[in-house]
């Protein structure tokens, strides 16, 4: 009976352990994400109010032209940043793959960047491109007069800035993921293929990459949920400016919330950017259940 | 808080034995971000003459965000039931907290020392509630100020500060000649915004002011006239350098203290960087109001909220009347740059940028061309503000025109009430 019963308790053991730790989680995530969704639909301004209103921050939000250049900037930067850093990661990758001496340092030295936060990335960029300080001053001490290179101020040109910093901050980091997918290829497809007679241009685009699809799937999952939550690399970086030219939604809700007491617009912006995680997340962890279940 | 609970006995014995006067004492907690040089001066003579009066000073300092961190701990404190007894709060944001509910009264003590009487008319309004005082002004910041280097000026053959936006152009044109930066600017939306206002007030005058930028009306904000002004600011944009994006403040004010720009459009905080600097105003700085004749006003502010027990009330009465005095509103605005928000009292000891601005004052609220500043949140509140910074800032950094400007400027404005 007694031996029955500390069983029982036995198999549910982690069941018990892990339950305060899974209803911490629950009330503060979904529940401030429910709280949130629901001021979304309220009237609130300086202070949280608790009656529907519509969809009328909705409207709002929709008709604000800043959203509109937070969303542009978005796609823009998410989209450079996950491509440049994926095609600079996987360059390093095969690179570092050939057997190389020094290996181990040269691999610690490009994941370094990853190991410091945005803040200290966004500021020390935003000295590097300053064009009075940084790479436009110095070109022109040395004597190239006619050298120009103010994208951190030029809003039009602003945004790539960010995804400079970014790719700066995060290829190196794609590159060690690629290099633990590239480790996992069995060796003897690829001295079959080399027998075969294929040069290494047809091994790699032909056995290796293919090989590591799961791979790249994580990496696209990491650097774009890096992108849509990026605010502290903005702040750091360009503040916003000029103007609000690389506003990002992180941005645009905390100007919102923080600045201008706009809890309801800010609320519908945070909304609008969990739908874009989860148009994201949801595919991804639906192909990857599926996946187990096979 | 121990300090607070040793002293609570005390205090309770002295209000009972002072019973109903002001002098009483009292705890007080004061929320504010004034934490930086002149300004955490300013703030330790009031917590000193506050204790001088036998009362408790608690400080609550939150630094940060220019005031948004200590709105959003503000926010968090209310909500908790258990708000500070003093925020440093101004404008619309008053009216806003008014209405949720959230604010406490010094009607009596207002009426008994006749604040009425000392404020102007258009401040008082600012720091009422349904006729009621439920805020003090300690002092009275003037936005429409323009800074200048006199010897630079010189090098292109300027005399005299411009006293109309033509004869302002034709000044920066000069410069710009010559080979020097006319205008030092930093390019962050307040302070597009603030040159924005100036020019609005220039180029409409006072009335116009009032009904674009303080009634919303939407028929001023899409006007011929909200159209020159936006053409003026484009000039403007032109005689700004090519790195001005981004600079704080105080590094345009240095340019012109360094002769590396001629003017700066700035409140009369740009006074204390010059006077730190040990600048001498008339001779190594000149100070002129931008054109226009009229008062640009920015007013920092104390607000009371809603506290209970006796020996907080008491406190914060007590401030309320120390805030207001004559004594504690010269020596608070001899440390932080601005001229007290009493018109009754004598300047004698400020310096002459300061005497200028009291005296345009009095013009000014009698020529009723006295008008609260858009871009300080004197004017409208926090929501229509940030439109208004968006636009403003979006012109300012791109070639938009100033039709389409004005167009936009009616629609956001909208779109925020």
């Amino acid at each position: 009976m007694l031996t029955a019963m500390a069983r029982a308790i036995e198999r549910r053991l982690p069941l018990i352990v892990v339950s305060p730790l899974f209803a911490v989680s629950l009330f503060f995530v979904y529940g401030f994400i429910a709280w949130t969704i629901w001021i979304s639909f309220t009237k609130s301004g300086v202070m949280p109010v608790y009656d529907f209103h519509g969809l009328a921050q909705y409207e709002r939000l929709w008709a604000t032209p800043r959203w509109y250049v937070a969303l542009k900037n978005l796609f823009v930067f998410s989209g450079l940043f996950i491509a440049i850093s994926m095609a600079l990661g996987i360059f390093l990758a095969i690179l570092l793959d050939q057997r190389i001496r020094i290996e181990g340092a040269i691999r610690t030295i490009y994941l370094y960047p990853m190991a410091l936060s945005f803040i200290v990335t966004g500021t020390v960029w935003k000295w590097i491109l300053n064009p009075g300080l940084g790479i436009e001053k110095v070109m022109r001490d040395w004597g190239f007069s006619d050298f120009t290179f103010d994208w951190l101020v030029n809003p039009d040109f602003a945004i790539y800035t960010i995804v400079i910093a970014g790719v700066w901050q995060s290829s190196g980091y794609a590159m060690a993921l690629f290099l633990a997918g590239l480790r996992s290829v069995d060796d003897e497809v690829i001295k079959a293929a080399a027998i075969d007679g294929a040069g290494p241009w047809r091994v790699y685009t032909g056995i290796v990459l293919p090989a590591l699809r799961p791979v790249f799937l994580s990496v696209v999952i990491i650097l774009a949920h890096l992108a849509i939550k990026s605010f502290d690399l903005v702040v750091a970086l360009t503040g916003g400016g000029p103007g609000f030219a690389t506003d990002m939604p992180a941005t645009f809700m905390y100007a919102f919330a923080f600045q201008r007491s706009e809890l309801g617009v800010a609320a519908a912006s945070a909304v609008m950017m969990l739908a874009t995680v989860c148009a994201i997340i949801v595919p991804y962890l639906y192909s990857e259940l599926r996946g187990a279940r096979r | 808080m121990f300090r607070y609970k040793t002293v609570t006995p005390l205090v309770a014995a002295a209000g009972l034995a002072f019973s109903g006067a002001a002098q009483a004492g009292g705890t007080v907690e004061v929320l504010h971000w004034w934490t930086s040089g002149g300004e955490a001066r300013a703030v330790g003579e009031l917590k000193n003459s506050f204790e001088a009066e036998g009362g408790t000073w608690i400080d609550s300092p939150i630094a940060g965000g220019g005031g948004d961190a200590a709105m959003t701990a503000l926010r968090a404190r209310v909500v908790a039931g258990n708000p500070p007894a003093a925020v440093q709060l101004k404008g619309p944001g008053i009216q806003e907290w008014a209405e949720q509910g959230a604010l406490a009264d010094v009607e009596d003590v207002a009426a008994a020392e006749g604040w009425d009487a000392v404020l102007p008319p258009v401040l008082a309004g600012i720091m009422k509630y349904q006729g009621e005082y439920v805020a003090a002004p300690v002092n009275i910041h003037r936005v429409d100020w323009m800074w200048a280097n006199p010897e630079v000026l010189a090098k292109a053959g300027i005399g005299t500060m411009p006293t109309t936006w033509e004869e302002f152009n034709a000044a920066a044109d000069a410069l710009l000649a010559a080979g020097i930066t006319p205008l030092a600017h930093g390019g962050q939306p307040w302070q597009d915004a603030t040159i924005f206002e100036n020019v609005v007030l220039g180029v409409g005058g006072a009335d116009f002011f009032r009904a674009a930028l303080v009634d919303l009306d939407q028929d001023a904000l899409n006007s011929p006239t909200m159209v020159a002004a936006f053409d003026q600011l484009r000039r403007m944009r032109g005689y700004v350098d090519p790195n001005f994006s981004g600079r704080d403040w105080n590094l345009a004010t240095a340019m012109v203290m360094n002769g590396e720009a001629a003017f700066q459009i700035m409140g009369d905080w740009a006074k204390g960087e010059f006077l730190a600097a040990g600048k001498v105003p008339g001779q190594d700085f000149l100070c002129a109001p931008t054109p226009g004749n009229g008062f640009v006003l920015n007013s920092d502010s104390f607000t009371f909220f809603k506290v209970s027990g006796e020996d907080n009330i008491a406190g914060q009465k007590l401030l309320a009347s120390l805030i207001m005095s004559p004594g504690f509103q010269e020596t608070f605005n001899l440390a932080k740059g601005s001229i007290p928000a009493r018109t009754d009292v004598a300047l004698d000891a400020f310096d002459a940028c300061a005497q200028r601005s009291h005296e345009d004052l009095l013009k000014a609220t009698e020529a009723n061309a006295l008008v609260p500043s858009m871009a300080h949140e004197m004017a409208i509140s926090r929501s229509v503000r940030g439109e208004f910074l968006d636009l403003v800032t979006e012109f300012f950094n791109s070639d938009m025109s100033s039709e389409t400007a004005a167009e936009r400027l009616a629609a956001a404005v909208k779109r925020a009430m």
